[in-house]
């Protein structure tokens, strides 16, 4: 290690050292680096955790804000009241609705994550097998839409599957069907768009992957007779299987907690927690209720995938 | 490898109509002179003056600029301080709580997001009287949280494909520590920064969910606007509106590539 190993700037020594250095002189430039952000952090986005679990835990009441104080206090009567209310907790286990409502998140982003990874992976494949300059090309072709309005590329749909929409136009004009589909509103919609909206983010970890790919393995498995789909299963898909893992969740992780998409195309009866969330916070006003559901959806989706992202960057450091 | 390359072309060019068809949709729709989407009525810009003499969508478009273009410069600042976090300070303690709170917003669902932050404003205000009232100011804090997540991660990865010799050669010579990030560092990462920042600048300008959380009556941004009149149906003005931003977006994208596509060129003449 010359002395300057590591970062130039930063004191990389051993972390022995570095804590002894810190003891003796205060590194204020990279105390400041470090502080700055974890100040923002801590008070925009750790802070606000505490602050939705305390009031998942005390009652809707008609106030503003509009639930109860969980601690009160009376000096007179030198009398304090300390107040948690799990009821909001168990009304969600209780009532069905709040259970079907995850699980059917669950599915719907899982479905609709199998079916952008079938219409991905052939214009993946595409890109990393074209020539370089094509290559940039159909890249940018692909990340083009996903710079543009997301709640636009979701409006776009509408216009496509309503009842006189262009698809069903289309479809009746070429005698395919004599009555228009029922397409908008469905959760046949929300499955589209959520594959359309997040192809981008398939696509890019799967080109990725491809492209890294080592072609002389498939001239090898030619040469000793093996058909192209057994090279495909056999060579190119298990190579890609990193690609496949990322992209799909980055798919998946948004799909779960999306509001817009089964909010415009969906039907009443397409359950998503995140809209739940949403029509408890706006249209029912009870932000306690809105805050149990916010807890339980951290808890049982967000943390599990945070682990996953976790042990796989692990890997990779390993590896 | 013939055979194959006409089943794949046809998939992935099914998949590109896929991509494609609904924003050309809204394009040539938006110069329909008809309301009706689906009966074409001829060529007309009506669409474009309408949408130009709406104040309500006028206004909100104002209001999502400027919210996006604070909150995009602040998120690169806050994001490139918390990439160099993730990359090049080494061990501290509390490192791992860090990073892990500086990459969360990415896979944060937004709805609780939004959530988290309105309640911790209306929480401050009951406590410190501030904010007072949520409207733009909120907004742009909240902007600024889950943009400078996307910037950090941009930063980390351009700070470790880097070649660190410059840094290096540079403090050997005795450069101070600011002269190093300002003088070598900073240059060397703004290809990042500028990306963070155009990122940071689309994702505010799109955000409907963390916005309609954390605004106060009378703020609102333009994807609000219109998600409320979408939430009706199908609206002519908005096709033009997505034309307009497409037609923006679409310059923009075309000349990356054609500066990428030069730079393949001089890098692969010079080989």
């Amino acid at each position: 290690m010359s002395i300057s190993s590591g970062s130039a700037w930063v004191n990389k020594s051993a972390s022995g050292m570095a804590r002894y250095n810190l003891f003796r002189r205060v590194n204020w430039g990279r105390l400041g680096v470090i502080a700055v952000p974890g100040l923002w952090l801590g008070i925009f986005f750790f802070i606000p955790f505490l602050v939705v679990f305390k009031i998942s835990l005390s009652e809707s009441a008609i106030a503003v804000p509009p639930y109860s104080a969980m601690f009160e206090w009376n000096l007179e009567d030198a009398y304090a009241t300390f107040k948690l209310n799990f009821g909001n907790y168990l009304y969600l286990i209780e009532d069905d609705f709040y259970l079907d409502a995850y699980i059917s998140s669950v599915k719907i982003a899982a479905v609709s994550t199998f079916f952008t990874l079938l219409v991905g992976f052939p214009i993946a494949y595409l890109i990393a097998r074209s020539k370089p300059s094509l290559r940039v090309v159909l890249l940018s072709l692909v990340i083009l839409p996903f710079w543009t309005s997301f709640l636009l590329r979701v409006y776009a749909w509408m216009g496509f599957l309503k009842k006189n929409g262009i698809v069903n136009e289309f479809l009746l004009s070429t005698g395919i069907i004599d009555q228009p589909l029922i397409m908008l509103q469905t959760d046949f919609a929300v499955y589209i768009g959520i594959v359309y909206t997040y192809l981008p983010f398939m696509i890019l970890p799967l080109y990725t992957a491809l492209e890294k790919m080592d072609l002389t393995l498939l001239e090898a498995a030619e040469d000793l007779g093996s058909r192209p789909y057994q090279s495909f299963f056999l060579i190119t898909l298990p190579l890609a299987i990193p690609g496949v893992i990322a992209g799909c969740l980055l798919v998946f992780i948004p799909a779960v907690g999306e509001f817009v998409i089964p909010a415009l195309l969906g039907g009443s009866d397409t359950l998503m927690i995140g809209r739940v969330l949403w029509d408890e916070f706006f249209l029912n006003r009870d932000w306690p209720m809105a805050s149990a559901v916010a807890i339980v959806m951290l808890v049982v989706l967000v943390l599990p995938i945070m682990l996953i992202r976790n042990a796989q960057g692990k890997e990779e450091v390993h590896s | 490898m013939k055979r194959r390359s006409i089943f794949l072309n046809t998939t992935a060019m099914l998949g590109f109509i896929f991509l494609y068809a609904p924003i050309i949709s809204l394009i040539v729709y938006s110069f329909n002179k008809s309301k009706l989407v689906t009966v074409w009525g001829g060529w007309s810009l009506k669409w474009y003056t309408e949408l130009f003499n709406n104040e309500q969508i006028m206004d909100a478009a104002l209001v999502s600029f400027n919210i996006a273009l604070i909150s995009a410069s602040l998120a690169v600042v806050l994001g490139t301080m918390a990439g160099f976090v993730l990359s090049r300070m080494g061990r501290f303690r509390g490192k791992m709580i860090l990073s892990g709170w500086i990459t969360a917003p990415l896979i944060m669902p937004e709805v609780i997001t939004g959530l988290s932050l309105l309640l911790l404003f209306v929480a401050m205000e009951n406590m410190f009287g501030w904010p007072a009232g949520r409207g733009t100011g909120t907004i742009i804090i909240a902007h600024t949280t889950f943009c400078m997540a996307y910037v950090a991660v941009i930063v980390q990865s351009r700070l470790a494909s880097m070649d660190e010799t410059l840094e290096e050669a540079a403090m050997d010579l005795g450069a101070k520590p600011s002269s190093l990030f300002f003088l070598i560092t900073l240059p060397l990462i703004a290809p990042a920064l500028i990306s963070g920042w155009l990122l940071s600048f689309t994702l505010s300008l799109d955000d409907l969910v963390i916005a309609s959380f954390v605004s106060g009556p009378g703020n609102s941004t333009l994807p609000m606007v219109i998600f409320s009149k979408v939430r009706l149906g199908v609206t002519p003005e908005v096709n033009a509106l997505a034309t307009i931003m497409i037609a923006i977006v679409a310059v923009g994208v075309l000349a990356a590539m054609y500066q990428m596509r030069r730079q393949t060129k001089l890098s692969s003449g010079q080989e």
